[in-house]
């Protein structure tokens, strides 16, 4: 057994709005500069939808991810070493600019510059890629809230693979939404792609990171991520991709994504796992196998054995502590109701899913019936088949069952919870019924419904042990100290480049955990509004006022 | 003169080549990349780059016999000079077409596709014309030197290539260069300019080659590198006690 740890994440669908916060946050923090226009390395998708890049789910075409050989063993499904380096010149596989969207800006001169005249000046579209005037056909979320999905739907490649007949009626009555991240997978297919090994994952918690010092920009990543979440830098020349917001997690903090959720959605925690089993997990032979196959693979943190182990690979105690505590764990592996996205693609993924019941309720509640009733939600699940198919088409390579079972856990819990709201007795058959007992439904409802900023992200600072020297203005020699910053110069231009971890991280942690208004001590002058969320004025925001005025 | 030319010149090329190298991977490695223009279009690098880039490895191929295997070695093992000159100029000829097609079209490609010609820097221009330049007369020298025969028969490999194992050696022997054809002495001229950018300019992807690659475990694990605190290392002087 060998033991490691990863930081993971699980969504709950059925939270999510689609209002894409997470995306622009995200986007702010990491790739609003030339070059990473049409990255969004968190995007929010329709389904049903093609996604983005459009039909990235299609790996008969885009060759995404592992295959198994004819003998059973692994296969990166866009080709061998060897062809992978054949190829290295073109890639045939690399998604073009359109099946992103070419970037765009709009001429807004022309509004302030246009001389007094008859009809309103038209600020018009100028691509980001050529400069040209451009007329805009596609974006990130063209087919947001199905928006012309009579047009587009039928080429999302996971409702090809339902029966034809229902879809039109699909459509009208069954749409979710699907934040995405980079999955930090377990098996990930993007690092196995990369020529120049500058795709690496941490070993202390399994992100997934491309060294930008020595991506050689082949692309290959591009191409061997079925995700399509390895985005090429047009102007840099080098791959990028979600960094699980390392330097946030270094210091305990919840990645961008998480924090700024407005339906509380995201949860992130530890997960322990057995490197030693994960390629045989993936080396399943039944797609609808790898399921449970990658839950084999995490390892119990309360198991005396494994924490035995986990320390011997010098995994810190503090770490075993908040695996023990992670809602990851529990709702992966004590509640079961998250799965993987996409587990057919052998990456292992590590950003699970708590598929959503409330299509389901919403079809319940439009007949008139009661949307909270145990029977009615049972009944839905099993005749609502076209949408529990296309979850499981989502989350266990078509496998139903799982789906099935999670959706019941869900409404079952639905049902129990609203006796207790309105002050009848619970009624214990309904955990019965989906084989929970009372007190777990309780606690998975807490942990759903409501928990807290510090259940619902059980973070471990990096290493304890060196968080003093992380923190950059400890007693070690301060930032000034190291280039000297240019005090007389002001604007983007001036100064040593402030660093993207630690102090501005640390600063905000302690404003994000404290009760009261708080402003970072002894740095008058040095306020980042970046992270400025809005409490109070910190000191050194506004030029101090002058005594006598 | 030819002592400048072919002694002076090619020395500070090389000079600028090596030591170029060096501090371009010391300071920039972060520019070091292929700078791939395959997202802006694909439709003509798909023919244009594999034609381009394994006609080149086929020409580099070509040098290296040609240049470094000394004329008794072939003789050696039984190579007749007949046998010897027809591969080459086949393998040459078929390397070299194929070299020209795919520059001509990756050419054309950066002139007219919009997004890829505004990505082209001063640097890639000047780069180009080099490269285009040395490749058309290596050419000629080709067809008009070893198949045409324009100005005389002329057996490289007792004169450039003599040169040139005698220029590695740091023993050159310029008169040997001064007594090829002009054609032959512009080619490797050029060439010599060609490397002495060589460092400045998009080609050093040619040093990442990724044969590793083939050899290496499919996933990489890396440690989080504890010598860099923040985002920079501490400056030179500012070494950590602890």
């Amino acid at each position: 057994m060998k033991v490691m740890a990863q930081m993971a994440m699980v969504m709950n669908l059925d939270k999510c709005i689609g209002c894409h916060t997470c995306s622009v946050t995200c986007k702010q923090a990491w790739t609003n500069r030339s070059g990473t226009e049409y990255v969004w390395f968190n995007n929010v998708e329709t389904r049903p939808g093609l996604g983005y890049p459009r039909t990235y789910e299609d790996q008969e075409k885009w060759q995404g991810g592992w295959e198994l050989t004819k003998r059973g063993r692994m296969k990166l499904k866009g080709g061998g070493r060897l062809k992978n380096l054949m190829t290295i010149f073109s890639n045939p596989k690399l998604p073009s600019i359109n099946e992103y969207y070419e970037p765009w800006t709009y001429d807004y001169s022309t509004l302030t510059d246009a001389p007094a005249q008859e009809h309103t000046p038209v600020a018009r579209p100028k691509s980001l890629i050529s400069g040209k005037d451009l007329k805009i056909e596609w974006s990130a979320n063209w087919d947001d809230d199905l928006g012309g999905s009579t047009a587009t739907a039928h080429l999302d490649p996971m409702l090809a693979k339902i029966a034809d007949k229902v879809k039109f009626e699909f459509e009208q009555t069954f749409m979710f939404y699907l934040p995405r991240i980079c999955e930090h997978c377990l098996n990930p297919s993007c690092a196995a792609s990369c020529p120049s090994g500058a795709i690496y994952k941490r070993a202390e918690d399994g992100i997934v990171l491309v060294d930008q010092d020595r991506c050689r920009g082949w692309r290959k990543c591009v191409s061997g991520c079925p995700y399509k979440k390895v985005y090429f830098n047009h102007r840099t020349g080098k791959a990028e991709k979600c960094t699980f917001c390392f330097p946030r997690i270094e210091v305990g903090l919840p990645t961008v994504c998480a924090e700024t959720c407005v339906g509380r959605l995201r949860y992130i925690g530890l997960m322990l796992y057995d490197a030693d089993k994960v390629l045989e997990a993936a080396s399943t032979t039944d797609d609808q196998g790898l399921y449970e196959a990658q839950r084999d693979v995490f390892l119990d943190p309360s198991d005396p054995e494994v924490i035995r182990e986990a320390e011997k690979a010098g995994i810190a105690r503090n770490w075993i502590d908040a695996a023990q505590r992670s809602p990851v764990y529990a709702l992966i592996n004590t509640y079961k109701v998250a799965l993987p996205l996409h587990p057919e693609y052998r990456t292992m993924p590590m950003v699970w899913y708590i598929p959503p019941l409330s299509p389901v309720v919403e079809v319940v509640a439009e007949t008139g019936e009661d949307a909270e009733n145990k029977g009615n939600l049972f009944a839905a699940i099993d005749a609502l088949r076209i949408p529990v198919e296309y979850l499981a088409e989502l989350f266990t390579a078509g496998d139903v069952g799982p789906v099935d079972a999670v959706l019941r856990k869900l409404a079952a819990m639905r049902c129990y919870l609203r006796d207790i709201n309105l002050g009848r007795d619970p009624d214990a058959s309904i955990p019965a019924a989906v084989g929970m007992s009372e007190e777990d439904m309780y606690d998975m409802y807490r942990l759903l419904a409501i928990a807290k900023y510090d259940e619902r992200y059980v973070i471990p600072p990096a290493h304890a042990e060196q968080a003093h020297a992380l923190e950059e203005l400890s007693t070690e020699c301060s930032v000034s100290e190291y280039g000297g910053g240019q005090h007389d110069l002001f604007g983007e231009g001036s100064g040593v480049p402030t660093p993207i971890a630690v102090e501005n991280f640390q600063m905000l942690q302690d404003r994000q955990t404290s009760d009261s208004l708080s402003g970072p001590e002894n740095k008058s002058g040095r306020v980042n509004l970046l992270n400025w969320d809005g409490k109070g004025s910190p000191p050194g925001m506004f030029p101090p006022k002058d005594a006598d005025s | 003169m030819s002592e400048f030319l072919f002694v002076v010149v090619p020395y500070l090329c090389l000079a600028t080549f090596v030591v170029g190298h060096l501090w371009r991977y010391r300071y920039d490695k972060f520019g070091w990349t292929t700078r791939s223009s395959q997202l802006y279009e694909n439709r003509l690098l798909r023919i244009g780059s594999p034609l381009f880039h394994f006609g080149l490895l086929g020409v580099v191929g070509g040098h290296i016999i040609g240049l470094l295997v000394p004329e008794s070695w072939t003789d050696a093992v039984g190579i007749s000079e007949r046998m010897y000159h027809v591969v080459a100029v086949v393998g040459g000829l078929l390397a070299g077409l194929m070299t020209v097609a795919g520059m001509a079209i990756l050419i054309y490609r950066r002139r007219t596709v919009g997004p890829v010609f505004s990505a082209t820097t001063v640097m890639d221009k000047v780069m180009y014309a080099f490269l285009a330049v040395v490749i058309v007369l290596g050419m000629w020298n080709t067809i008009a030197g070893s198949i045409l025969t324009i100005g005389g028969e002329y057996d490289y490999r007792e004169g450039v290539s003599v040169w040139y194992r005698s220029f590695l050696a740091f023993n050159p022997d310029a008169t040997l260069m001064a007594a090829a054809p002009l054609g032959f002495q512009l080619h490797a001229l050029v060439a010599f300019g060609l490397f002495a950018l060589w460092p400045f300019t998009r080609l050093v992807h040619v040093f990442s080659a990724p044969l590793g690659y083939l050899t290496r475990p499919y996933i990489v694990y890396r440690s989080r590198d504890d010598s860099r605190l923040g985002s920079h290392r501490p400056r030179r002087g500012w070494d950590r006690t602890g």
